[in-house]
């Protein structure tokens, strides 16, 4: 008898299917790979032709790792005189890395204070965006609303244009609020345009459940809201968990806002990586070492929702 | 558990008028079902009393208490839907207990896990009570959101064809169950159905709903035997109720139409009529009949047996008569 199934793919196709699923993965990764391992070279390396990518190797294409990236971005750092430097014996590791370029650490570097803004702006727009975007779909999904589908639409154009065509009104507006360069206006700006895709995917994710465990909660004897968050909650928890992805991705690595409406105070990693200079022109692994930094947080944050993206494929498997 | 009461209630959604100016008493500690086919408004009737919908007009009182501005939790009724019904993140166990937890309630854990693991051996679900709702199979899905209305004591069970998606055992054995609950513990129970034998064994009252009217409501004796309309009358009996006109058998002139059950036509003078057909189910026999044209069902002896073509003589007993309209003359 014939092993053909309509639902179960055969092994060979599961295997061409594995194939191509990890191909595709390298490929998307060598971008990712070539970043992280140009912050362990050094600025020579960095830049050296043919590309050296083999750690640790002393063939053609190997290269000697080093923190020297990681200690520039992390430090200001002043060049000083050889005597300076006799009488003032280096303290730490990276004092040790500083002094092959005649130079010593003078303190830490903005980009810490940067990478935190970008967790609170990020995090922050983040977590406003989904709130009163689950309230609002919800509300859209249940409620009879006047003129629900014009709503809808409205709020959907604001993310027809490019959100920079209205960087200019944005900037005096925000000059003329005090919002100008405050972590208050970068959330409030980035929730403004999250929300729109927020409200759309979770009212897609409300509507798919079934309006009966709601009615079936308000008669066990619970409120509308009980209701909504004992029961309703937890069944959008797919819906949501990919929300604040897409929405974190996208405040995370916004720039152009950024660069126009922050400065000294709020102002976000994106900005601030590509400004970093070092001796004889760009600090390659110093950028390096910033943005590997930088996309450790969304990582992470994708992999600590990743049970509930891949509890969403099997979700509608539930209903009769 | 209380008396409910609706007055001229009426509901319509948008053009449609779903629920028409229904006025019943279901009394405390009955069983009333209401028999009807899709759409006749069974299922609004229940989420008006429940207060899912609001009404368009009438009032309703559970316990005397007009509670028609009142939220379903504060008209303490419990409800069991046909689908959906088990919160799916939760297990059988948090299922059953998700009513007793609620503001209006808070019972006390240790009542609760006493009152859970009751109703789990009365559905026969022990065993799965740390199982997801996700995990049962269909007909354990439904004995759980049965359960979880039953952990409560609430002024009135509302019941929405609690047994249509199950296998036809469990079925029988759930109502036989259901009833003996119910009787037990002396509920009020308002289920809907449009199965005839649910509607028969069940009910102590029967209310046969058309288009959203309330056109019948009585003992399951008086809804079978003394049907107001052809419409009631064809709800319930199986076979179903022969409708023909009357002018057919000599001396039946009451109404224009008359309603012959299977079992109230007399087999030996009367009218001739063929056979076309016998079943043999058994415990019964059934026969189908020509009678100038018109298909007679009736039932017969089954140790009889019958040539095709056969011809025999039949007349009525206790026949019904009709209008042309089908309400019921005499």
């Amino acid at each position: 008898m014939s092993s053909y199934s309509v639902t179960e793919p055969s092994r060979r196709m599961k295997w061409v299917a594995g194939v191509l699923v990890i191909a595709y993965a390298l490929i998307t990764m060598v971008p990712l790979a070539w970043i992280a391992l140009t912050g362990f070279k050094s600025p020579a390396d960095a830049i050296s032709y043919p590309p050296k990518y083999i750690i640790g190797s002393d063939s053609e294409a190997g290269f000697q790792p080093t923190l020297e990236g990681y200690v520039n971005l992390f430090t200001t750092r002043t060049r000083q005189t050889p005597e300076f430097l006799d009488a003032n014996p280096p303290e730490t590791w990276a004092d040790d890395i500083v002094r092959q370029y005649g130079m010593v650490i003078v303190g830490p570097s903005k980009f810490g204070e940067r990478f935190l803004n970008s967790v609170i702006i990020g995090f922050g727009s983040t977590f406003l965006s989904v709130f009163l975007g689950t309230l609002a779909a919800y509300a859209f999904s249940r409620f009879k609303i006047p003129l629900a589908d014009d709503l809808l639409f409205f709020i959907l154009s604001t993310r027809m244009m490019p959100p920079i065509a209205v960087a200019i009104p944005i900037f005096l507006m925000y000059r003329q609020l005090g919002l100008s360069d405050t972590h208050l206006g970068m959330i409030l700006l980035y929730t403004g345009v999250n929300i729109s895709l927020a409200v759309w995917l979770l009212k897609s994710f409300i509507d798919g459940i079934p309006t009966e465990y709601e009615e079936a909660a308000l008669i066990d004897g619970y409120t509308r809201f009980q209701a909504f968050y004992k029961v309703v909650l937890p069944q959008a928890a797919t819906g949501i968990a990919s929300t604040a992805i897409f929405c974190l991705i996208f405040a995370w690595n916004e720039y152009a806002f950024a660069v126009l409406l922050t400065t000294a105070n709020a102002q976000t990693a994106p900005p601030f990586i590509p400004t970093i200079i070092g001796i004889g022109g760009l600090d390659w692994p110093a950028i390096a070492a910033g943005v590997t930094i930088f996309l450790l947080p969304v990582m992470f944050f994708t992999i600590l929702l990743r049970k509930h993206l891949l509890r969403g494929i099997t979700f509608g498997a539930v209903r009769k | 558990m209380a008396e409910v009461t609706l007055s001229n209630v009426s509901k319509a959604f948008g053009k449609t008028q779903a629920v028409s100016d229904i006025s019943m008493t279901i009394g405390d500690g009955e069983f009333v079902v209401l028999l009807g086919p899709t759409g006749a408004g069974k299922t609004t009737t229940l989420r008006l009393i429940s207060g899912l919908e609001k009404l368009d007009a009438g009032s309703v009182h559970i316990g005397g208490r007009d509670v028609g501005q009142d939220t379903p939790a504060q008209r303490d009724v419990a409800m069991v839907f046909q689908q959906y019904s088990l919160y799916p993140h939760l297990t059988v166990r948090d299922n059953l207990a998700f009513p007793l937890r609620s503001p209006i309630l808070k019972t006390p854990e240790d009542e609760i896990a006493r009152k859970v693991h009751e109703i789990a051996e009365v559905l026969q679900i022990p065993h799965k009570l740390d199982n997801k709702a996700t995990e049962l199979s269909g007909g354990e899905m439904q004995r759980v959101s049965i359960g979880r209305a039953l952990v409560r004591d609430p002024s009135i069970y509302l019941m929405d064809e609690p047994l249509s998606s199950l296998d036809a055992k469990l079925r029988a054995d759930l109502r036989v169950e259901l009833k003996r609950i119910q009787a037990e513990l002396g509920s009020t129970l308002l289920y809907v159905t449009h199965d005839q034998v649910e509607a028969m064994t069940m009910a102590n009252k029967i209310g046969v709903l058309e288009e959203g009217r309330l056109v019948q409501f009585g003992t399951p004796k008086e809804i079978y035997e003394d049907p107001v309309s052809v419409y009631v009358a064809s709800r319930l009996g199986l076979p179903r109720i022969n409708i023909l006109p009357s002018g057919l058998f000599p001396g039946a002139h009451k109404g224009a139409q008359i309603g012959l059950r299977p079992e109230n036509i007399r087999q030996g003078d009367g009218v001739e009529a063929r056979v076309v057909r016998a079943e043999h189910l058994g415990d019964q026999t059934r026969l189908h009949l020509d009678v100038q044209g018109h298909a007679i069902t009736t039932l017969t002896d089954p140790h009889r047996t019958y040539s095709s073509d056969a011809m025999i003589r039949i007349s009525p007993q206790n026949p019904l008569y009709f209008d042309a309209q089908g309400a019921r003359v005499a």
